[in-house]
C-alpha cells in the first residue's frame, strides 16, 4: 500500500522523525481557519499517491488565509495523473536552506537492502542519477546487521549530508523496518535556517504481506479514491485490478492472467478492443470464488464479454468447470455476457464434459488460449 | 541427473501436519519423492498414515536430520512463521529449503535470505510451486501427473504459467521444472537455474519464463550471452500491465520506465534467446530448437 504525504509524515512523527505535521483539510471552507491556525505563509499541498504534484500544479504557496482558501479551491478536485485530489494538506512555509534526497529501498537485484542519498534533493532523483550521477551515494544494507551507529555514519559521510544528520538517518530506519515498509522516501530532507533537519515530505510503501502484523495500518486505506469495483473485491477477497477496456479476465495464477491479458490484447488489435482487468482467483477456483469473480466483472459497465482462462493444476478441469456452472446459476439474470472458457491440464476431457452437458447459452468453450483470446476478442466487438 | 533434487533426496516437510502440508505431502509422496519426515514444533513422536506409508513427525528439523539424514526441507508453515521456520532448516544444516508459503512479509524473506547463504544454503521461493524432478522428485505444489522425465530444463517465476508450460512440451518431457516465484525477494534466481541447467547433462535445453518487474530477466540475459550455450527459449508475461499497478505477485510492478516487459524481451533477444509472443509460440519455438538439433 502506498501511503500520502500526510499518512507518510504521521508515521515518520511516531518514530520521531522531525516533520510538521500540518493540517489536512476535504473542503476549500476549512482552509482559511487551518491557514489562520498554522499562521504566517503556508503551502497547499494535494494529497495523491503519484509523483510530480508540483509541476502539475498541486502544491502552491498561500500568503494569506484567503489565499490558502482559493488555492484549496483550485486544487481539490483536480486530477492529477489519473488521481482526484480528495484531500490538501496545508503546512507552514519552511525556511529552506538546503535540500536533500533520501531513500531506504528494498533492493531486489541483491537481496538486501538499499540507501541512497544525496545533497541534490528537491528534484527528481532519476534526472541527477543520469546527469551526475557522483552526486548520488548509494549505500548497501545488509539485512543481518541493519543500520547501526556505524551504517548511519557512514551513509551520512557517503551523502555528504551535515554533522548530526545521523540521528534522522536511524530514525527513518526505525519507519523502514518497524513499519514494516519496502520504500521509505524523503524529497525533499530540509536543512532549516537554523541548521536543523526536517522531511518536508514523505513518501512510503507498506508491505501488504506485513498487514497482520500492523493493525494501525489499516486506518490508512483511502477507500474514497479506490475505484469502486476494486475495493469491492478487495473485500471479497479477490485478486483485482480494473483496466480501461472490454474483455472481462478471469484466471488462475498472477503470471498466466499477465500472460491472458496480454493475449487478448494481441487478438483485440484488430477489434478495437482491450482487457477490461486483471483477476486472479487463485490455485483453487471454487464455485463460490468463480461466482465472485464473474460477479465482479459483470458489475463493470465497459464489460462486453469475458474470457475464463483456467489451467487446471491442483484443482482439475472438472472442479472448475462445475464452478463454472454453479457460478453461473448463482448468478442468474446477472450473468449477460458471453463467458469464452478455456480449459487446459488436468481432467481436461471431464472438464470440457461438464461445460457441453450444461449447454449454457452463454458459453463456448475453445480448446486453445489463443484460439479463445481471438473469440472473447470478437464477441467483444460484436456485443 | 536433473538439478537442485533428484531420486536421492531426502525430504522433510515442514507444516506436514496441517491441512496443505498433508494433502501435499500425499501428492509429493505419490509422484515418487523420498519424504522422510515431517516437522511440527510439539508434535514430535506422532506420526501421519499415507497411503502406503507412516510418516514420522520431528519436534525441530535438527531432530529430523539426525533421525532422517533429510537433505532438502518443503515449508508449508503460514507466513508469520516462515521466517522461523527457514532459520530452523538452515541452522540444521538441510541444503535445500523450498519455501512454498505466499504471503511472507518482505523484510522476513530479506532476514532468512541473509542467514541462508551466509550458511551457504540454497532457498526457493517464498510464494513459489517448487521444484520438480519428473520420475524422480517432486518438492512442492508442481501437479506431477502433467509431464514425464525428458530432457528440457525450466526455469519460471510464475506457477500456473510453468504448468502451462510443462503441458505444451509434455511429449519431450522436462529434467526439472522449478518455479522460483514472483516475491520482491527470491532465494533462487533465474541466473541460478540458468548456471545448473548448462552444467546439467541430462539438459538439452531450457525454457525461461519471466514476467513485469525488477531487473532479473536482463541480468539472466547478460549470463545467457556469456556463459550458457545450450539453446534457451523465452517467454515474458504483462506485456499490456499499466505502470504503477500490481498483477498479483508482490514483485510483478512496471515502476516508471523499468521493469517493462519489452525492455526484458529486448534484452533476451540481444543474447540470442528467442522469445514466444504467447506461451504456444514458445512452445512451438523450443520444439524448432529441439527439432533443428536433431536433424544435426
Amino acid at each position: 500500500m502506498d501511503l500520502m504525504e500526510y499518512q507518510a509524515k504521521e508515521l515518520f512523527a511516531r518514530h520521531g522523525v522531525p516533520v510538521t505535521l500540518g493540517r489536512v483539510i476535504e473542503d476549500p471552507a476549512d482552509a482559511a481557519s487551518a491557514a489562520a491556525e498554522l499562521g504566517g505563509r503556508v503551502v497547499v499541498k494535494a494529497q495523491v499517491k503519484t509523483g510530480g504534484r508540483g509541476k502539475a500544479g498541486g502544491v502552491k504557496l498561500a500568503a494569506s488565509a484567503e489565499e490558502a482558501t482559493a488555492r484549496a479551491g483550485e486544487i481539490l478536485g483536480m486530477d492529477i495523473k489519473g488521481h482526484t485530489v480528495h484531500r490538501v494538506l496545508l503546512a507552514p512555509a519552511a525556511a529552506i536552506a538546503e535540500e536533500y534526497y533520501f531513500s531506504f529501498l528494498v533492493d531486489r537485484t541483491n537481496r538486501e537492502y538499499l540507501c541512497i542519498a544525496s545533497t541534490e534533493g528537491g528534484v527528481e532523483i532519476e534526472e541527477v542519477a543520469h546527469s551526475n550521477p557522483d552526486a548520488i551515494a548509494k549505500i548497501s544494507i545488509d539485512p543481518a546487521t541493519g543500520v547501526d551507529d556505524a551504517k548511519a555514519a557512514e551513509i551520512v559521510a557517503a551523502a555528504g549530508f551535515p554533522a548530526g544528520a545521523e540521528d534522522v538517518v536511524r530514525k527513518l530506519w526505525d519507519v523502514f523496518v518497524a513499519e514494516d515498509a519496502t520504500l521509505v522516501e524523503v524529497n525533499p530532507l530540509v536543512k532549516l535556517a537554523d541548521g536543523s533537519l526536517e522531511a518536508l515530505d514523505g513518501k512510503v510503501t507498506l508491505d501488504d504481506s506485513a498487514a497482520y502484523r500492523h493493525a494501525d495500518h489499516a486506518s490508512f486505506e483511502d477507500r474514497a479514491s479506490a475505484d469502486p469495483l476494486e475495493a469491492a473485491a478487495h473485500d471479497k477477497g479477490l485478486n483485482y485490478v480494473k483496466l480501461d477496456g472490454q474483455v472481462g479476465i478471469i484466471g488462475n495464477g498472477a503470471g498466466l492472467v499477465m500472460s491472458t491479458l496480454d493475449v487478448v490484447a494481441y487478438a483485440g488489435e484488430q477489434y478495437g478492443v482491450k482487457p477490461a482487468n486483471f483477476l486472479d482467483i487463485g490455485g483453487g477456483a471454487s464455485a463460490e470464488v468463480m461466482a465472485n469473480g464473474l460477479g465482479i466483472i459483470l458489475g463493470d459497465a465497459q464489460v462486453r464479454s469475458v474470457f475464463v482462462n483456467v489451467f487446471g493444476g491442483i484443482t482439475a478441469c472438472d472442479a472448475v468447470s462445475n464452478g463454472i456452472v454453479q457460478a453461473l446459476a448463482l448468478l442468474g439474470k446477472q450473468a449477460d455476457k458471453p463467458l469464452v472458457v478455456r480449459l487446459d491440464g488436468n481432467n481436461v476431457a471431464e472438464g470440457r464434459r461438464i461445460l457441453a452437458q450444461a449447454n449454457h447459452p452463454l458459453v463456448t468453450v475453445v480448446d486453445t488460449m489463443d484460439g479463445a483470446a481471438a473469440r472473447a476478442a470478437e464477441l467483444a466487438a460484436q456485443n | 541427473m536433473a538439478i537442485f533434487l533428484t531420486e536421492k533426496s531426502r525430504v522433510v516437510v515442514q507444516g506436514m501436519t496441517g491441512a496443505e502440508g498433508q494433502k501435499h505431502t500425499s501428492r509429493m509422496l505419490a509422484a515418487g519423492t523420498d519424504i522422510v519426515g515431517g516437522v511440527t514444533p510439539g508434535k514430535g513422536g506422532q506420526s501421519v498414515d499415507f497411503a502406503k506409508r507412516s510418516i514420522p513427525v520431528y519436534g525441530s528439523c535438527a531432530d529430523a536430520v539426525a533421525a532422517t539424514g533429510a537433505d532438502v526441507s518443503v515449508v508449508f508453515v503460514p507466513p508469520k512463521f516462515t521466517k522461523g521456520a527457514v532459520i530452523e532448516a538452515v541452522d540444521a544444516g538441510i541444503p535445500l529449503v523450498v519455501v512454498i508459503t505466499e504471503g511472507v512479509p518482505v523484510h522476513d524473506t530479506a532476514a532468512f535470505f541473509a542467514h541462508a547463504e551466509a550458511a551457504g544454503v540454497r532457498v526457493i521461493g517464498p510464494n513459489c510451486p517448487g521444484i520438480i524432478s519428473p520420475g524422480q522428485a517432486n518438492a512442492g505444489i508442481i501437479p506431477a501427473d502433467i509431464a514425464g522425465p525428458g530432457r528440457i530444463g525450466l526455469v519460471s517465476k510464475s506457477g500456473t504459467l510453468t504448468y502451462q508450460m510443462m503441458y505444451e512440451l509434455r511429449d519431450f518431457g522436462f529434467s526439472t521444472a522449478i518455479g522460483i516465484g514472483g516475491d520482491p525477494i527470491i532465494g533462487t534466481t533465474h541466473i541460478d537455474a540458468l548456471r545448473a541447467f548448462q552444467d546439467d547433462p541430462d539438459t538439452d535445453a531450457i525454457v525461461m519464463i519471466g514476467e513485469i518487474g525488477g531487473d532479473a530477466e536482463e541480468r539472466a540475459a547478460a549470463f545467457i550471452a556469456e556463459h550458457v550455450t545450450k539453446p534457451v527459449v523465452g517467454y515474458v508475461a504483462g506485456f499490456t500491465a499499466p505502470e504503477g499497478k500490481t498483477m498479483g505477485h508482490a514483485g510483478a510492478i512496471v515502476s516508471g520506465s523499468s521493469g517493462t516487459a519489452a525492455a526484458k524481451q529486448q534484452a533476451l533477444e540481444a543474447a540470442g534467446v528467442k522469445v514466444g509472443k504467447t506461451p504456444t509460440e514458445t512452445a512451438e519455438l523450443l520444439r524448432a530448437v529441439l527439432h533443428a538439433e536433431v536433424a544435426v
